[in-house]
């Protein structure tokens, strides 16, 4: 197919999934989780057209409850008459490439709810492209009118904090059985948090971890007016609540709904989180581009014979990296 | 968009609550390199469909052991049908009787798999039978 066909067909699904066809943009999310040519084209029409959704990140370990949390906001946001779109990620296998995306399992009372938009992702061994993929994913669907976008991210463990990060309001769901204050000490996904959500509160031991989670992120807190410009952690607000019960998420819809970015933020694009995200995805579409390239360069003038040299010692990396990237600005010129 | 992984639905439509098999399904596609949406048991035919628009699938994988697959299944494919969603590969797993089988194709179910049935044999079977996107 040509590229202008391509074109043509990626923005005729984007004005297809913005005139309210379902099954446009489940084709539309799948170019962009595919990082096509079709999808490039839908974004250079719908990014302007985004920007008026509140980007919500839910985070959180394995087993946590991040899904059942994600189902219990979108059931009062249903209840207030928002619309709401889920992208939920699920890990891939790096040895098959297969994924089990299990997500939807709790969220199929939503499915047949024509507000209620949820698409499962599998992270694809995609090195820094998730994050682009994900944003993309997040702007096609803000810009067919889902006012709040919730990203639920894979399982994490204490340092992926890149998919969360990038989100307007990040969410870290937390079990009760988290472990001692120690754990709230330590750097990684905590420090990325604008909301702590202690998940299973109807279970024993809640309270005391919402309160030692409390006790802990505020450690410090004093410092902050005199650090200047130096980068301080966020103060995360610590809530509870029992998806189950059904206590709490009215309560923590509410403080994500308080962290709405303003309009004046959108419109001068001066939004901290809204700058972060542009950033990533510029730097990350770039090195796409690159590694697109790269491999057009390697067809062309054979890596093959390049790798093999550097692993003989014959040449070395440095220069051959120089050499591959000549190569790169050349065929971008075409 | 050469190496998308195959994408693949896995759900249970009606009342039985027996889901051993689609989950060892589920994790066997997994080792053979597919996607799978796991969606669970009590599904309705609304559910699955709207599950399938909005996941994108390439394969609509049923398993159904309570009987009413002749009422359930011709509902899902026609269904999606109405969705437009004509190239996506609609099969069945489960106790399904032989003599109902032809029943189930003439709607539009495309394979059914009966008990004694490899991983192996429907992953080949998905691979041979997924129409390739032009995209």
């Amino acid at each position: 197919m040509t590229g202008l066909a391509v074109g043509d067909q990626g923005r005729a699904l984007a004005a297809a999934a913005r005139a309210g066809d379902r099954r446009a943009l489940g084709r539309l999310l799948t170019e962009v989780e595919g990082r096509s040519p079709a999808a490039r084209a839908a974004l250079v029409e719908l990014y302007p057209l985004a920007g008026g959704a509140h980007l919500v990140g839910i985070t959180g370990p394995p087993g946590a409850g991040k899904s059942t949390l994600v189902t219990a906001l979108v059931a009062a946001a249903r209840a207030q008459g928002r619309s709401v779109a889920v992208v939920a990620i699920d890990p891939s296998s790096p040895i098959t490439g297969g994924a089990i995306l299990g997500d939807r399992v709790r969220m199929q009372q939503h499915a047949a709810d024509d507000g209620v938009f949820i698409r499962s992702m599998a992270t694809r061994g995609h090195a820094g492209g998730l994050a682009v993929a994900t944003v993309d994913a997040a702007a096609v669907l803000d810009a067919c009118g889902f006012g709040l976008v919730l990203i639920e991210t894979v399982g994490t463990g204490q340092g992926e904090v890149e998919v969360a990060a990038l989100a307007d309001t990040t969410v870290v769901v937390q079990a009760p059985e988290m472990g001692d204050e120690v754990q709230a000490l330590k750097a990684g996904l905590l420090e990325v948090a604008d909301i702590v959500a202690v998940t299973k509160a109807d279970r024993p031991g809640a309270d005391q971890a919402a309160a030692s989670l409390r006790a802990m992120l505020t450690v410090g807190a004093q410092h902050d007016r005199v650090a200047g410009d130096r980068p301080r952690p966020r103060r995360p607000e610590v809530l509870l609540v029992s998806a189950v019960g059904g206590t709490g998420v009215v309560e923590l819809l509410a403080a994500i709904d308080r962290r709405t970015p303003t309009a004046e933020d959108s419109a001068s694009g001066r939004g901290n989180a809204a700058r972060v995200r542009a950033e990533a995805q510029l730097v990350g579409l770039v090195m796409e581009r690159v590694r697109d390239r790269l491999s057009g360069v390697a067809a062309r003038d054979g890596l093959a014979e390049a790798v093999r040299a550097v692993a003989a010692h014959e040449s070395d990396p440095y220069t051959t990296a120089e050499r591959l990237l000549a190569g790169i600005m050349v065929t971008s010129h075409e | 968009m050469a190496g998308r992984p195959i994408k693949v639905l896995i759900a249970k439509p009606g009342l039985d609550g027996h889901d051993r098999g689609a989950k060892v399904l589920a994790r066997g596609l997994r080792d053979e390199g597919f996607e799978v949406v796991y969606t669970g048991i009590r599904q309705t035919p609304e559910m699955i469909v709207s599950a399938a628009v909005q996941e994108d699938v390439d394969v609509v994988g049923l398993s159904i052991l309570s009987g009413a697959h002749l009422t359930l299944l011709p509902r899902i494919t026609g269904l999606l049908r109405d969705q437009g969603m004509t190239d996506v590969l609609v099969t069945a797993g489960g106790i399904i009787p032989h003599e109902d089988v032809p029943v189930l194709q003439e709607a539009g179910v495309a394979a059914v798999f009966g008990p004694g049935t490899s991983i192996g044999q429907v992953a080949d079977y998905l691979r041979a039978n997924v129409k390739p996107r032009d995209a």
